[in-house]
Parts: structure tokens; C-alpha cells; sequence
């Protein structure tokens, strides 16, 4: 039980956004992907999500391939993706947007299970039911993109940028409720992050992205005392 | 006063019909982000459909019935074998915007050459199902006949079916999740090619709705609702094209203001009043009048 990618290669048109990244993240571990805008770490989980074809190279998880799936068939195996940009969709009630991963599941009675396990985690969006979700703060609507993975009790979780736009405390706060609920339900994690330090102090793994390579992949506890990981990345 | 009333009567019914034809364009607009010109010939073809099953039958209601199921039929048809392998192929470049709204374009020319093929381009007519002589108000014939009447009433209900459609069940989320954000919806495991079909299936049986319910006043021939995806068209756009209720309201809005303009001013402004009412629509409100509010603040 384990995402494994290797030799991957992915193309925006001329531009090489990923270039030959492998990388392996053991069941129930969260690795961090860190690198600066445009590293392409978005494209990376676009890719992992089946949003986005490859060039080449592979993907698996738990030794099924990813590449070549469509999205919504990658998403009822139990990978979900939270893409960046808080993504909720506007227009719906907080509560539709919850519902969204609950469509196709058999089980109802988890799916209502899992939605309690969800306002418990995130007690505002409880209070928020029925508002549209355009009219949440970007801290609250990180946490119903969250919340709308969360119910379809995915194993494999990709989250891009949550802290990206939301202030100190407010990222504070997102980074531990993702670090509880990661152990709580033994998710296997990629957390991609400008804010290198944020990720690396609840990630077991760092993966260090710079122009669509990997840079330097160690334990995140070694990568935050590397001297030279600190003066390039974390800014002190 | 008899005149008057005439006129709102008559507003309600053109005004049922339009909004028909735009809730067709809306659905397949939400869906698919095209602008479907084939739904004249969509619609027709299912009349001629249903022209076909009352000649073999006698019976308009089965005739009624067969045409909205054929009519959504053929709409799931067109968008899984034409518009899905399009949209496959295209995807990039100025031509993502272009190369789908020419193939409808294109598809209403072949839809009508066919219809042409197997009916011939002699005007057919459809007998209405009940009385189409004008009731009487105060001694005076009005032009509002138990027709006019039984149209409204189908309008009304196919609408609050669509809307308890959307608000009330699953298919209705994935429907409006889809059309919202198709990738937030792939990502929620929502398969979003089918639901797409879905609503182009949907479209295509108010088409078909349309059809039965206008032809009988007119006659069927292979362009008989060009005319009518015009005024379609345009109700969807005052409506703002993203709303069904924006359809609804805007073809309501182009039937008062086609039927007063026309019996109160002159007969040949029929069309002005049309363009007209888009134009100052689109002046005073440019994305329509229900466009849908997204972000909160500004
Ligand atoms: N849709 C796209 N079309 C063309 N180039 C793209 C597209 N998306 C991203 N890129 C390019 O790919 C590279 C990586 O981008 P991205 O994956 O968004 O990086 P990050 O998420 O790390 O900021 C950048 O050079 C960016 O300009
Ligand atoms: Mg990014």
C-alpha cells in the first residue's frame, strides 16, 4: 500500500513541467512537496488526480496504475484531490457541496456518518449549511474542500496549497486539524506547499521540487535542520 | 378591455412556447458550454416523429409522448457519438470556442436534409388535440382558445417537473454541480460525460415538448422552427443563459413584448420588438437579467 511515481514526465504544450520525478510514499505517511511558484507542483497533482495526461513515466497506487484513469474514476478508488484555489463550487449551498462525494457512494449511511465526522472536524461549516459557499471566507472554504474529500473517505489524499491566501492563524490552525485527521483515519498523504516550513513540521517526508525536479528528498525532520534547505527554502 | 385581456392570454402562451425552446438551449448550455443551433432541427425532427405516430395512430397524446422520448434520445445521441469525440479531438486554441457551436451549426443543416429525405418539404400540419377556437369573453370571440390554454398548462408542469429535477434529487446536483465546475465535479467523483449526455437528453425532450405544442398552429416543414430557436435564443439570453428560471422568465418577458407591441402598435414589429427587448436587456443588465451570483463582496 503505496504511491509510487517514477520517471514522470508531464508537458504543458513546449513548457516541461515535470521532468523525470519519482518518488515513493509509504501507506499512512504524508509527503510534503515543496518548491516555489511555477516548480510545478500543481501539475504534478493534476496528473496524480487524472486531470492531466503524462508524457511519461508511471504512477500506482497500491500497485494499480494512475496514468491514463479518468478523474472521476481515480476519485470513487479513493484518491481525492483538493485542488488549489480553495475549490468549492460558488454557486452551491455548503451543504450540496458536501454532498458532492456522496452522489455515488452505496454505503448512505456512512456517507452521513462520515458528513457528522465532518462538521465535527470543522464545527463552522455546521453553522454554515445552507449559505452558498461563495459567501464563505477563504479559510472556511479551504476547510469545506477539505470536508467535501473527507466524505468520501478517499485513502490517498492530494491537497495543493490549503494555506495559500489565508492569514498566519488561520494556516496555523488548517496545518494541525491536517495533521489530526491524517493520523486519526491513516491517510496516505501529498501536501504541496509554498509555505515549505508549515508542511515539513507535520510531513514525514520532504520532496524538494525546482523547475520540474526533484531537488532533494529526505525524512521532513532532516530537511527542516539542513542548513542549505533552510537558506534556500525556508527563509532562515 | 376585451382586446386587452387577449393579449395577456396570448403573451402567456407565445411566451410558454419560447421559454420552452430557451430552457432547451440553457440545458445544453449549462452542460456543455455550447450554444446548440441544431435544437431547430432537433425539435423538428421530433415533430415529424411524432407527425408520424399520429398518422399510424390517430392519437396525439401517444404522438405527445413518443416525440419527447425520441427527442431525448436523439439529444443524448448527438452529444455522445458528435459533440463528446469533438470536444476529445479539440482542445486547444481559439478553436475550442468555434469548432463546436459550427458542427451544431452544421448538424442542423444535415437534421433538415434528412427530414427533407424521408417527409418531403411539403407542409404538413398536426391536428391540436382540443378545441382551437378562441373562447368567448363578454359576447367577443377572444384569440385564446382551450389550446392556448393546454399549452400553458404543459408549460407549467414540464417546468416545476425541471425544477423539482434540480432542486430536489441527486441527478439535480450532479446536473448543476457539473455545470458549475465540471472539474471540482470529475474530482467529487461525479461522472461528468454522463450527466453532461444527461442534459443534453433533457434539452432534447423540451425540444421535442416545443415542437408538438407549437406546430399545430402552424404548419411542420423542415425549417418550421428556426423562427422559434431565434426567439429561444434570445429568451435564454435575457434570462441571462445560465438560469432555467431566467429562461422561463425571459421567454414570458419576449411573448408580452412581441404580442402588446404587435396588437397595440403594428403587426411588422414583431421582430424589432424582439431585438429591441435583448438590446435594452443587455444595456441595462449586460450578463442577463438572472445571471447567477458567485463570490461573496464585490
Ligand atoms: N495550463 C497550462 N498551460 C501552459 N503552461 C502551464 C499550464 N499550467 C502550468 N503551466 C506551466 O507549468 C509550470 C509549472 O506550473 P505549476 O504546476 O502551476 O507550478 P506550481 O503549482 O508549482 O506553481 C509553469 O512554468 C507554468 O507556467
Ligand atoms: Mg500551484
Amino acid at each position: 500500500m503505496s504511491l509510487i511515481v517514477e520517471g514522470l514526465t508531464i508537458d504543458h504544450g513546449a513548457i516541461r513541467a515535470i521532468n523525470n520525478v519519482s518518488f515513493k510514499v509509504p501507506q499512512g505517511q504524508l509527503a510534503a512537496v515543496i518548491g516555489s511558484n511555477g516548480a510545478g507542483k500543481t501539475t504534478l497533482l493534476r496528473t496524480l488526480s487524472g486531470l492531466k495526461e503524462a508524457s511519461s513515466g508511471s504512477a500506482t497506487w497500491n500497485a494499480s496504475p494512475i496514468l491514463g484513469k479518468r478523474a472521476e474514476d481515480l476519485a470513487r478508488s479513493g484518491i481525492m484531490h483538493v485542488s488549489d484555489g480553495k475549490s468549492v463550487i460558488a454557486e452551491l449551498s455548503v451543504k450540496d457541496n458536501l454532498a458532492l462525494t456522496g452522489l455515488w457512494r452505496k454505503d448512505k449511511k456512512d456517507v452521513k456518518a462520515a458528513t457528522n465526522e465532518v462538521v465535527e472536524l470543522f464545527p463552522i461549516l455546521g453553522q454554515r449549511m445552507s449559505q452558498s459557499a461563495g459567501s464563505l471566507s477563504g479559510g472556511e472554504r479551504q476547510m469545506l474542500a477539505i470536508g467535501r474529500a473527507l466524505i468520501a473517505r478517499p485513502k490517498l489524499l492530494l491537497l495543493d496549497e490549503p494555506s495559500l491566501g489565508l492569514a498566519p492563524l488561520i494556516v496555523e490552525q488548517i496545518f494541525q486539524t491536517i495533521k489530526s485527521f491524517v493520523k486519526s483515519m491513516n491517510l496516505t498523504v501529498v501536501l504541496v506547499e509554498q509555505n515549505a516550513m508549515g508542511a515539513l513540521k507535520i510531513a514525514d517526508q520532504g520532496i524538494v521540487l525546482n523547475l520540474g525536479s526533484v531537488v532533494l528528498i529526505d525524512s521532513a525532520e532532516k530537511l527542516l535542520n539542513d542548513p542549505a534547505v533552510r537558506s534556500a527554502y525556508l527563509g532562515f | 378591455m376585451t382586446q386587452f385581456i387577449t393579449a395577456v392570454l396570448t403573451s402567456l402562451s407565445s411566451g410558454a412556447i419560447y421559454a420552452l425552446m430557451a430552457i432547451a438551449i440553457v440545458l445544453v448550455w449549462r452542460s456543455t458550454r455550447v450554444i446548440n443551433f441544431a435544437q431547430a432541427g432537433q425539435a423538428v425532427l421530433t415533430t415529424y416523429i411524432g407527425y408520424t405516430v399520429i398518422q399510424r395512430t390517430g392519437s396525439f397524446w401517444i404522438a405527445l409522448v413518443v416525440a419527447v422520448v425520441s427527442g431525448a434520445v436523439i439529444g443524448a445521441v448527438i452529444d455522445r457519438f458528435f459533440m463528446r469525440p469533438i470536444f476529445k479531438r479539440v482542445k486547444s486554441g481559439p478553436i475550442v470556442m468555434i469548432a463546436p457551436v459550427v458542427a451544431t451549426l452544421g448538424l442542423l443543416g444535415i437534421i433538415q436534409a434528412i427530414i427533407g429525405f424521408v417527409w418531403g418539404i411539403t407542409n404538413q400540419s398536426i391536428e391540436a388535440p382540443v378545441s382551437t377556437g378562441g373562447y368567448k369573453i363578454m359576447g367577443t370571440v377572444i384569440a385564446f382558445s382551450s389550446y392556448n390554454l393546454l399549452v400553458l398548462v404543459f408549460v407549467a408542469g414540464a417546468m416545476l417537473l425541471l425544477t423539482l429535477l434540480f432542486q430536489r434529487t441527486n441527478i439535480g446536483l450532479a446536473l448543476r454541480a457539473s455545470a458549475y465546475s465540471p472539474e471540482i465535479a470529475k474530482l467529487s467523483g461525479i461522472k461528468v460525460d454522463s450527466v453532461r449526455t444527461l442534459g443534453w437528453a433533457l434539452a432534447g425532450a423540451f425540444g421535442g415538448l416545443a415542437g408538438m405544442l407549437y406546430i399545430p398552429g402552424y404548419f411542420l416543414y423542415p425549417n418550421a422552427m428556426d423562427l422559434l430557436l431565434v426567439l429561444g435564443f434570445i429568451a435564454a439570453v435575457i434570462g441571462g443563459l445560465e438560469s432555467l428560471f431566467g429562461a422561463f422568465a425571459g421567454g414570458m418577458i419576449l411573448g408580452f413584448a412581441i404580442i402588446f407591441s404587435t396588437t397595440y402598435i403594428s403587426p411588422k414589429l414583431f421582430f424589432p420588438t424582439a431585438f429591441i427587448v435583448l438590446i435594452l436587456v443587455l444595456l441595462v443588465k449586460p450578463a442577463g437579467l438572472f445571471a447567477p451570483k458567485k463570490n461573496r463582496g464585490a
